[in-house]
């Protein structure tokens, strides 16, 4: 080969390198435009929320009861029927899930029917939330008579995150190495110990992620909650679950009828009169920043717990 | 393996029901009162809203009031499952049929009046009043992919797009409006944008300069600047009425205005003494609130034959099972026996 040659071939070459080099650059436009879109959007919709909402920002609006004058209505039964509900959607969902999980994970043996498990949790959680309103309807409000309470409430919104806490659980499962489970049966560990001592413990973050994630979906939810017969003016609180006589716990509270943000939201958004949307504005950047608030706790967990974790 | 971290979780959520703890401490706890249970229609939720946050205020009686729409109020009133429902037309046969059936006998009081109000977009300078036979032309079932022009509705008006907004097909305003212009509940033409939210019908007919629509008075005076009010005329050589609340009181503004009414549990009223109370206290307090939420009060003469008939406990509609439009109150109640 001549010199010329080896130089020409060089010259294409570096073109070849320039060209790449731009089609790196151009994607990394692309994903940039496609980030902003996203994120530019949340942002235009929280500030347009906050400044529609701002007058209402205080703590009265916290302490409140619902009132039909909008600058005196709060959110306090509401507020407070959402962390009801969230409780009991927790307490239901979380255990239910995370055993799910490992079970499927660690015990199932694999075949077909697990895979049609596997399918059909997958396919459970694209199901439409109002699909899981109605069937609460049927089963928790009818046939079993919780009534439209908070107790059906919350585990309505419960059945609708399992799937989220049993995907969750299982990725952050997949992701141990088997190397510990290894080394724990070499040493003689069955495999309840493994599963209680090791892949629960190492696999924390990633669970709660997922279990923060689908709770923080399920605070936003409003139609299966509209469908079980969430009430729209309720000026009281469900009784305290504590008592000052024993056994000091009290389970009315679960009966209770009740509403939640996002039907306070949504009831003052049909109002007529301009200064309950200023209300509805105001819920609506508060139940934004108590789910980001949820994500970012999530996200700040599963850092710590990762950082903690040393193989 | 970081166990120290772990240990501080089951922390988090002790804190987290602690704090649920306390908060349901500092509420107090009522005793064995029953709570009085309304739902119902989303237009005299308003009203029953505003009377029922000054009665609990008064009286230290609990009311829960959910929004499931005339209809769906009707069926929980009829299984049993709430003492009051808030009509915004009168119960219907097949609801009448279902509470015979669960065996349940109820109180119609009407409470307040509605002005139907007929809106143009402010744009709009051809419209100075419509005849009921021009709105039903424009929203009867045959004008169904039709009628998509103002000028076929009215040659002497122009050749521009008509754009239809109308209450969703579950409410109590789109039976009432149906009944009243094209003279059968239920029968409209359906290419029209329905919505249960009537300020998504505001907003469509503000943005819209051919646009026209129908919605509650409240929604009306809360918008005036964003729209025109369409005078009505009623039948021909009637002069054309524009809703307010006088033209509503003196009967004038037909056939759009209706009664807004509430259906109460005979039982309940009579054994829950609860109900009784709520339902005193409504009808005293009635046309203070009622004109503080944007709604018309009945007249004084309806007010003590609404008074009258909840004395006397006549159980029974005064309708037969269609919402019948124009009906004088007090002759309403007469027919109650």
């Amino acid at each position: 080969m001549t010199q010329a040659s080896v130089l020409k071939n060089l010259d294409e070459v570096r073109a070849m390198i320039k060209r790449h080099k731009l089609n790196d650059y151009i994607f990394a436009i692309v994903g940039l435009i496609a980030l902003m879109i996203g994120l530019l959007t949340l942002l235009t919709l929280f500030i347009d929320l906050v400044m529609d909402g701002f007058e209402r920002f205080s703590l009265e609006f916290l302490t409140n009861y619902p009132s039909r004058r909008a600058v005196n209505a709060g959110l306090l039964s509401a507020w407070v029927g959402s962390l009801l509900v969230m409780v009991v959607t927790f307490l239901s969902a979380v255990p239910m899930g995370v055993a799910a999980g490992i079970y499927l994970e660690e015990y199932a043996p694999k075949n077909w029917f697990s895979d049609l498990i596997e399918i059909n949790v997958t396919n459970l959680a694209g199901v439409p939330s109002i699909v899981y309103g109605l069937l609460a309807l049927g089963l928790f409000v009818y046939i079993l008579d919780l009534g439209q309470s908070i107790l059906t409430a919350g585990l309505t919104l419960g059945l609708l995150i399992l799937p989220v806490v049993i995907v969750a659980t299982r990725e952050a499962i997949r992701g141990i190495p088997v190397a510990i489970r290894e080394a724990a049966y070499a040493v003689g560990a069955t495999k309840w110990q493994v599963v209680s001592q090791h892949v629960i413990h190492y696999s924390f973050g990633g669970i709660l992620t997922g279990v923060i994630i689908g709770m923080a979906r399920a605070l936003g939810e409003t139609a299966p909650v509209i469908t079980i017969g969430a009430l729209t003016f309720i000026a009281f609180l469900p009784p305290s679950p504590v008592t000052t006589e024993p056994p000091f716990l009290n389970f009315e509270w679960l009966s209770s009828g009740f509403t939640v943000l996002p039907i306070q939201m949504f009831n003052w958004l049909s109002r007529p009169d301009h200064a309950f949307h200023v209300n509805a504005a105001a819920t609506g950047a508060l139940i934004i920043v108590v789910t980001l608030l949820m994500n970012g706790t999530a996200i700040w967990l599963r850092y710590r717990i990762r950082k903690n974790i040393k193989w | 393996m970081p166990l120290k971290s772990l240990k501080s979780q089951p922390l988090l959520l002790t804190a987290l029901l602690a704090s649920t703890f306390l908060i349901g401490a500092c509420s107090k706890s009522e005793g064995s009162k029953e709570v009085v249970r309304i739902d119902g229609s989303s237009t005299v939720f308003p009203i029953t809203e505003a009377i029922s946050e000054e009665f609990q205020n008064a009286k230290n009686i609990r009311v829960t009031v959910g929004i499931s729409g005339t209809g769906g109020g009707f069926k929980k009133f009829c299984r049993g499952e709430v003492h009051i429902t808030e009509a915004s037309r009168p119960i219907l046969t097949k609801e009448m049929e279902a509470c015979k059936t669960a065996g349940i006998e109820y109180i119609e009081l009407p409470i307040a009046y509605d002005a139907l109000t007929v809106a143009v977009n402010p744009k709009n300078d051809f419209i100075q009043s419509m005849t009921v036979e021009e709105l039903k032309t424009m929203w009867g079932p045959e004008a169904q992919a039709k009628i998509k022009t103002w000028k076929q509705v009215n040659p002497a008006w122009p050749d521009t797009e008509l754009k239809l907004y109308g209450a969703g097909t579950d409410s109590g305003t789109f039976d009432y409006f149906t009944e009243a212009i094209v003279g059968k509940a239920k029968s409209s033409r359906g290419d029209f944008t329905a919505s249960e939210d009537d300020n998504v019908l505001v907003n469509g007919v503000a943005g819209d300069k051919g646009a026209l629509g129908y919605f509650g008075y409240a929604y009306y005076e809360e918008n005036k600047d964003k729209l025109k009010a369409v005078p009505i005329v009623a039948k021909a050589g009637a002069p054309a009425v524009a809703p307010s609340d006088a033209t509503v009181m003196d009967g004038t503004y037909q056939p759009l205005s209706r009664p807004l009414f509430i259906y109460v549990n005979a039982t309940a009223a009579k054994d829950t003494p609860e109900v009784k109370a709520f339902i005193d206290y409504y009808l005293e307090n009635a046309t203070e609130i009622i004109k503080e939420v944007k709604f018309i009060p009945l007249p004084e003469n309806e007010q003590k034959a609404v008074a009258a008939h909840w004395q006397e406990q006549k159980v029974g509609t005064g309708f037969g099972g269609t919402p019948e439009v124009g009906v004088k109150i007090e002759e309403l109640l007469k027919r109650i026996k």
